[in-house]
């Protein structure tokens, strides 16, 4: 089983994001960049079925600038076999990735394509579900645990009533929800071994996709903020404020 | 010009989700009609109807459509999309899944969970965990596809009278099946229309300690939510769990115990009208954004609160 994992360069979760003040934009230069967390355990997921003998191949797809390299190493760090870079300077949107994505489907015959359920930068929770939709497979979003047999993904989904469980037929698009695994470190040695992975770059107008975006962003600014009220000194004090200040019950 | 919206309901009701995204629908402008799929779903359609400013209710009703199977709801929405230029979902775990399938096979981008309508084609919506606000704007030429974070909206007044008609669906399309759910069963409110709501995060230690806040919940007629980190660390199921990546809720009062406050917990409780946070270190970043702070140790304030909630009378 051929299984690929899309991964996106994200600002680190860690990061407090700056907003340009002409409201042009977050600021990325000079900001911490990795790989996004829901990606990370897309490509964790993959490697654990590799080590347990279903899959037979990982392949790691970055889009994104020269840059994005770097987070398609961390991905052959933790030990996918080799990665494809699809070299662009243009932010495209979930339905432009999808694209291009079953277009790299077309070419490379996954069996299962493993998505983090959204990007932590722009928060759309669209692409997985999209390329599904594109390449005419069935999906399983939002999934904490996903079993192959008999050529068949039972997927695990978290849902807003609690769980659901769904059988796929494969070829399949599954996107992982936070508690699917925990990925792991990249080791210094596998670090090194991953230099020597291949890394193939493929320049996106060889696929025929436009790249620009329908969306136009006009603004992106600062929420407005919830100001910090007042301490209060116990429950006594603080239920008669609910009840008399606030009137909430 | 008008408006599809696809309606979250539970067979016999509807969810107060759909009358919140019908208001975004009218924000847009032009009629709307509201799509009931499922089956023996027309407890949801009758009172889908009673919406206000509704044009029509379409129900469609099938066996494949019984799950609202991604696969099988976008198939229905296809069919239906032609007559329409706008199709709208509240951002509910069932939309988020089958929405962007329609805008693929539609072929327009996707624009989700907006806060805000600010024209036919112009919508606010958070980014990076709610910590960014922008404004988007879609192509005039493309149908829009839109996902609505409805906490952000007023719910549509219940005073029209539409009328149902009901629709074929289109033949099943196969590609998934549901074999098995676990749904949390509770008397409480659902997290996300309850009008109170009483959280814990790692504070708690132990899923047997959220029994502290189903006592208080119980009293206040509340839904008890989490935080990532209560859910992480197993304490509660994952349908607890409150933030920009679980819930997003809106309530009255929200009450945020042994929660330090992480951006991304925040994203999902900020827009509650009152906040209170317990918590024993003061300078979680919690009391940032609360009304009420209390700094104390839980395992003291919460019995204390449930005394006083009981000389208050409730």
């Amino acid at each position: 089983m051929k299984v690929i994992v899309p991964v996106k360069r994200v600002v680190d979760y860690n990061v407090k994001i700056r907003i340009k003040p002409d409201g042009g934009g977050v600021d990325t230069a000079n900001v911490k960049m990795s790989m996004n967390p829901f990606d990370e355990i897309a490509v964790e997921e993959a490697i654990r079925m590799k080590e347990a003998g279903k899959a037979t191949e990982v392949i790691a797809v970055s889009i994104g600038p020269q840059k994005a390299q770097e987070t398609l190493r961390t991905a052959l760090a933790m030990g996918a076999d080799r990665a494809i870079l699809v070299k662009t300077d243009v932010a495209i949107e979930p339905m432009t990735v999808a694209k291009i994505l079953k277009a790299i489907a077309e070419q490379e015959k996954p069996d299962l394509m493993i998505l983090g359920k959204q990007a932590i930068d722009d928060d759309s929770n669209q692409t997985g579900q999209m390329l599904a939709a594109l390449l005419g497979w069935p999906q399983g979003t939002f999934a904490s645990k996903i079993v192959i047999e008999d050529g068949k993904a039972r997927v695990t989904r978290e849902v807003d009533g609690g769980l659901q469980t769904i059988l796929l037929n494969l070829p399949a698009v599954v996107t992982t929800d936070l508690r699917l695994n925990e990925p792991r470190y990249a080791s210094l040695p596998n670090i090194m071994k991953a230099k020597n992975k291949p890394l193939a770059e493929i320049d996106p107008a060889t696929l025929g996709i436009p790249l620009e975006p329908r969306i136009k962003i006009l603004r992106t600014e600062e929420p407005s903020a919830r100001k910090a009220g007042r301490k209060v000194a116990n429950m006594a004090e603080l239920v008669a404020m609910l009840r008399e200040e606030a009137g909430v019950f | 010009m008008a408006a599809l919206l696809v309606a979250e309901h539970a067979n016999s009701v509807l969810s107060n989700a759909t009358a919140k995204t019908l208001t975004a629908a009218k924000a847009i402008g032009g009629d709307v009609d509201i799509l009931i799929a499922g089956k023996g779903c027309g407890g949801a359609a009758e009172a889908a109807a009673k919406l206000e400013g509704v044009r029509k209710v379409l129900l469609a009703e099938a066996d494949h459509l019984a799950n609202h199977l991604a696969e099988e709801m976008a198939a229905l929405v296809m069919s239906l999309a032609e007559g329409y230029s706008a199709i709208l979902a509240p951002a509910t775990s069932i939309a988020k899944n089958f929405m962007p399938r329609v805008a693929a096979l539609l072929d327009v981008p996707q624009i989700s969970e907006i806060v805000a309508v600010e024209g036919p084609h112009r919508f606010r919506r958070l980014i990076y965990a709610g910590n960014a606000v922008q404004t988007v704007e879609a192509s005039p030429a493309d149908k829009l596809v839109v996902t609505v974070r409805y906490t952000a909206f007023a719910a549509a007044p219940e005073s029209g009278s539409a009328s149902i008609e009901t629709i074929a669906a289109p033949s099943p399309v196969n590609l998934s099946q549901l074999i098995g759910e676990e749904l949390s069963a509770s008397d409480r409110p659902e997290l996300t229309a309850a009008r109170v709501i009483i959280s814990g995060g790692r504070g708690m230690q132990s899923g047997e300690n959220f029994k502290l806040l189903e006592r208080i919940a119980d009293k206040l007629g509340a839904a008890v939510g989490a935080s990532r980190a209560a859910v992480d660390a197993g304490y509660v199921p994952n349908d607890y769990q409150v933030g920009q990546t679980g819930k997003v809720v809106a309530p009255e009062l929200y009450i945020a115990v042994g929660i330090s406050g992480a951006i991304q917990h925040l994203a999902g409780m900020k827009d509650a009208k009152v906040i209170v946070a317990i918590n024993k270190d003061e300078e979680a970043p919690i009391f940032q954004i609360a009304d009420y702070g209390v700094v104390a140790d839980l395992f003291q304030a919460l019995p204390e609160l449930e005394a006083e909630l009981t000389k208050a009378g409730l």
